[in-house]
């Protein structure tokens, strides 16, 4: 019997699950794919939100604020990539200043500190490639930028050297009313727990209909991304966002923590939650969008698009309520959830509390993480590194400078990956220009070796995604020599 | 008359060779054309490169090719063959790692040291 | 450490530069390669069709490289391998990692820069669809065959017919794949004709030139088809002319890049033409006694003119070292009608020993046609040919007496007959 089951560890279950860690708590996370932050949490805009969108008075606003209050400290404590890089939301012409004049009124309403509004001038003395048609810009400096699915990966990380099981490729079918709780049902068995967490992501409603009346519906909404080569990087130092409007909230301009520049999203509802294909026309919608922002961003030097799901519905504000006695819903959590992350993961906690989880510390857990990264060590770092372990000289993903020692560290980190892109979110190989077209088969090498297992068992990604199909030379050996 | 693309240098001609006349060959820029266009019409040969399995060696497979020329229509029968075969490090480059592949007289070689 | 030269990379175009630097009398050369073997990409390009204009004999990539390979014993020429350099300094200091010798700065009188190219990926040509295993370049997948022994798939399309990816039908074809087809965006093929007839014709895998791939489409994390679409002049996808492919593999064989994140941040020029650095007669760069050559100054079609260009690097950075700076007014080379770019981008023509030779390529195919070289409005020289293919690297000689006639530019031009 367990205290607390989670169901889904993208971001939020993963900043749950951290928070629950540090506590006397049997905590159960239960995810129905192969690793930590598979869902939105992998493919989003990786922006920590100053603050100024959401309406005053919804949880969307006070734990935005709070969450990206909350984000730098963690980031540092846990050895996440985190850049407070500031943000402007630009203004094209009358109207929009109008909007942005309101959206300065409603961060202050928010609580977002440091807003100021820039005209035209101003912000391109900030950003020298920003569009001359902008008339008018927000500036919001408190807004930054994050490796999102690091983020997720440390929250869990460190949730799992507090004890807290994690079990993947366990997508839940069905959940009883017990006496003392519920019984969580998967494919592979039967959980039983005293309280319930449901953070399902996209199919969060899916899970909410398995022990109350349908109270809200996911409406999916796709988004298209293009990620850029380090040498676009200098096109935006800031977020550059566009004013929302009936159209939709703007595509952004941004650079991101891992140094490329990344444009995007459209906004389109769909149908299928779990189907993120990018399409002609999104990617077509998204460059023409962001060249109003910054006109001279070079799309030959596209290295890689993808798309994301956000998990928009038919309320407006994020649900966090109880669906049914001991079990929360976290359901809903669209933009800016990234940046709300680790805020709805305390909210939850004081729910929990209300309703009666003992909430004992456990003075054994750990709230830290420390990670090496070899890119972002000086010389004299590196020439130590190497000096105490020679695999930090073996540079294995040229475009990223990612190194075996840092590549053996993500196989043998607490969540074990069992993919080239599981590698690729902790480690940061793969991401380059190339996009691991050099360092994938010594991945795939690396991968088998230590994990024990044939080249043809390593994933690229989620359950099914093989990579090699089989081995030549499969015959008998008539000819030996 | 046979419309061919010359394979033997990477130039590539556009060669004719006519059936009906001896095929005698045209459009070819060296005597090395002329008697690839007439070979390919009358007996197709191509040089077959693939790997074999090496054992005690830093990788698993070792290239290989044929010494010269095979039939073509013996393609798929040598890939057979040297499927089949294995052999031991250390292997030398030009090292025969099949004797008379098929009954062709033709070697398969080895074409890297490991 | 101190060396007279520092070749970066063993693939054919520093192995070539490093001996034939040694041969101009350079005795303290190291050569640094971050693979663990020398070679380069030829230790996977197992075909034959190599050195036929160097040897006079068809080798395949591991024999062409080994007997370069073969040379270098005895030499005395410092070879590191497992050995990444991380970057260059404008004074020629060479910071390299590895895990035998650490964290290393060697430095040295001059640098040859040979460090090849990569291929250009889905993300660089924005293939929509999803986003599955089973989508490969072409060298990639040549890998996993060629050195390690794995089929990547058994139904493969392939996208781009450039000369790895009709290399890597007729390879996974052999092996036991079905090769559905080969589908090319332009109106011609990007490879070598005499590969479309021994890689494609000989195995019956269609060609379907002025086509793409429009969707791609997954199963359970793998790719299970793809769409196919005809494409108009501009390269748009018409509508109503779609294809599906039900397929387990997607190769793309769209094109090589240079790699030249050292070169740009040395802060050498870089042409936007090759994505090569803008080099000079003798392959070097704008920062005197640093050179580059082979597939990371432009992609070359065939290694054997990778090798004699960067023996020319070699023995010009030898010259360098021995004989001091080159000096000298350039004029510069310019591609004109016709003409996508040209290699060297600047001649010093008081430096030429004799003739110089200009490579270039074609934007289109051509018939008979004229290669007019320009100095401004007044043709200096004239080269005829049959036929030219913009998947063939063309050249021409100067003799240093046209180029003297030459007035601040030349422009080299292709005129249809």
């Amino acid at each position: 019997m367990t205290d607390v089951i989670v169901i889904g560890c993208g971001v939020i279950g993963a900043a749950l699950a951290y928070r629950l860690s540090q506590y006397k708590l049997k905590v159960l996370v239960l995810e129905k794919q192969n690793d930590v932050a598979m869902g939105a949490t992998r493919a989003n805009s990786a922006i920590i939100h100053a603050g100024f969108d959401p309406e005053p008075g919804t949880l969307m606003a006070k734990l935005n604020v709070q969450g990206s209050n909350m984000a730098r400290t963690l980031c540092e404590k846990l050895s996440v990539p985190y850049l407070n890089n500031g943000a402007l939301v630009l203004g094209f012409d009358k109207e929009e200043e109008l909007t942005l004049n309101k959206l300065y009124e409603r961060g202050i309403k928010n609580g977002v500190e440091g807003l100021s509004l820039l005209d035209g001038e101003q912000t391109r003395a900030m950003e020298p490639h920003v569009s001359r048609e902008v008339t008018l810009s927000l500036y919001a400096p408190t807004s930054a930028i994050v490796d999102p699915w690091e983020y997720a990966l440390a929250f869990a990380e460190v949730a799992k050297t507090n004890g807290v099981d994690f079990r993947f490729e366990q997508e839940v079918t069905a959940i009883e009313k017990t006496a003392f709780g519920y019984t969580v049902i998967t494919r592979k068995g039967r959980y039983d727990t005293r309280f319930v967490v449901n953070c399902a992501g996209v199919a969060s409603d899916t899970v909410h209909d398995m022990v109350a009346p349908k109270s809200f519906t996911i409406r999916p909404v796709r988004g298209d991304y293009c990620v850029l080569d380090k040498n676009e990087n200098s096109k935006a130092h800031c977020t550059l966002f566009q004013c929302p409007s009936k159209s939709g909230k703007g595509v952004l301009v941004t650079p991101t923590v891992h140094g490329n520049l990344l444009v995007g999203p459209n906004a389109v509802p769909c149908e299928d939650k779990f189907r993120v294909n990018t399409t002609a026309d999104g990617i077509d919608f998204v460059k023409r969008m962001a060249l109003r922002s910054v006109p001279d961003v070079d799309f030959r030097s596209t290295i890689r698009s993808y798309a994301g799901m956000r998990a928009n519905h038919d309320r407006d504000d994020f649900i966090i309520e109880f669906a049914a006695p001991a079990f929360l819903d976290i359901a809903g959590i669209k933009s800016p959830g990234l940046s709300a992350a680790p805020a709805i993961a305390l909210e939850a906690l004081k729910l929990l509390e209300g309703v009666g989880l003992p909430m004992e510390r456990n003075p054994s857990a750990t709230d830290e993480r420390k990670k090496l990264r070899f890119r972002n060590m000086t010389v004299e770092e590196r020439q130590r590194a190497i000096s105490e372990n020679p695999l930090y000289g073996r540079v294995i993903c040229r475009c990223e400078t990612v190194t075996e020692a840092e590549i053996l560290g993500a196989i043998h980190s607490p969540l074990t990956p069992h993919s080239i892109d599981g590698i690729k979110r902790r480690a940061g190989s793969g991401m380059g220009r190339c996009q691991g077209g050099f360092c994938s088969p010594k991945i795939v090498e690396l991968l088998a070796r230590e994990l024990g297992i044939s080249p043809l068992e390593v994933l690229k990604d989620g359950a099914g995604s093989y990579i090699l199909d089989s081995e030549t030379k499969d015959g008998e050996k008539a000819n030996e020599l | 008359m046979k419309e061919l693309i010359c394979i033997v240098c990477p130039r590539g001609c556009h060669l004719q060779v006519d059936e009906d006349n001896g095929f005698a060959v045209t459009g070819n820029s060296c005597p090395r054309g002329a008697e690839y266009g007439r070979n390919e019409a009358v007996h197709p040969v191509r040089t077959l490169t693939s790997t074999v399995r090496i054992e005690g060696a830093p990788i698993t497979r070792l290239p290989v090719r044929t010494a010269s020329a095979i039939p073509k229509a013996l393609l798929f029968d040598a890939m057979n063959e040297i499927n089949r075969t294995s052999v031991h490090a250390p292997v030398k480059r030009g090292q025969a790692v099949i004797k008379d592949l098929l009954g062709t007289g033709v070697d398969v070689i080895a074409t890297r040291d490991l | 450490m101190s060396y007279e030269l520092i070749v970066i990379g063993a693939g054919p175009a520093g192995l070539a530069a490093a001996l034939s630097a040694r041969k101009q009398g350079l005795t303290r050369i190291a050569i640094l390669e971050r693979d663990k073997y020398l070679g380069g990409i030829l230790n996977q390009c197992i075909h034959n069709g190599f050195g036929l204009h160097r040897f006079r004999e068809e080798l395949t990539g591991p024999e062409y490289a080994g007997r370069f390979i073969d040379e270098l014993s005895g030499s005395g020429i410092d070879v590191f391998t497992d050995t990444m350099v991380l970057n260059v300094t404008r004074d020629k200091q060479v910071h390299c990692v590895s895990p035998q010798y650490g964290y290393r700065i060697l430095e040295a009188q001059s640098v040859v820069l040979a460090m090849g190219c990569r291929e250009r990926t889905r993300g660089a040509i924005g293939i929509p669809g999803d986003r599955p295993s089973g989508v490969f370049t072409a060298g990639t997948a040549q890998r996993y065959l060629n050195l390690e022994g794995y089929l990547c798939g058994k139904r493969v399309l392939i996208l781009g017919s450039g000369d790895i990816g009709l290399i890597m039908a007729r390879r996974m074809t052999l092996e036991g794949a079905k090769v559905l087809a080969c589908v090319e965006v332009m109106p011609y093929s990007g490879g070598l004709s005499r590969n479309i007839a021994q890689c494609l014709n000989d195995f019956n895998i269609p060609l379907y030139l002025s086509h793409t791939v429009t969707e791609i489409r997954a199963q359970n994390g793998r790719i299970s088809g793809v769409t196919v679409s005809k494409v108009d002049e501009n390269r748009r996808p018409i509508p109503g002319t779609e294809m599906d492919f039900e397929c387990d593999t997607l190769l793309l064989s769209v094109g090589l890049i240079p790699e030249n994140e050292l070169t740009r941040g040395m802060g050498i020029a870089i042409d936007p033409r090759t994505n090569g650095a803008v080099v000079y007669e003798n392959m070097e760069t704008d920062l005197p006694g640093v050179f580059a050559c082979g597939n990371v100054a432009h992609v070359h079609d065939l290694v054997d003119y990778v090798s004699k260009e960067s023996e020319k690097a070699g023995a010009a950075a030898a010259k360098y070292v021995l004989q001091g700076p080159n000096e000298g007014e350039a004029i510069d080379v310019i591609n004109g009608d016709g003409v996508s770019y040209t290699l060297p981008q600047r001649i010093r023509v008081s430096a030429l020993d004799g003739a110089a030779e200009i490579f270039f390529r074609v934007r289109r195919n051509y018939g008979k046609a004229q290669i007019e070289v320009l100095s401004g409005d007044e043709s200096i020289a004239v080269y005829k040919r049959d036929r030219l293919a913009p998947g063939e690297m063309e050249s021409i000689r100067l003799s240093r007496e046209l180029l003297s006639k030459a007035r601040g530019e030349i422009r080299v031009s292709i005129k249809e007959q």
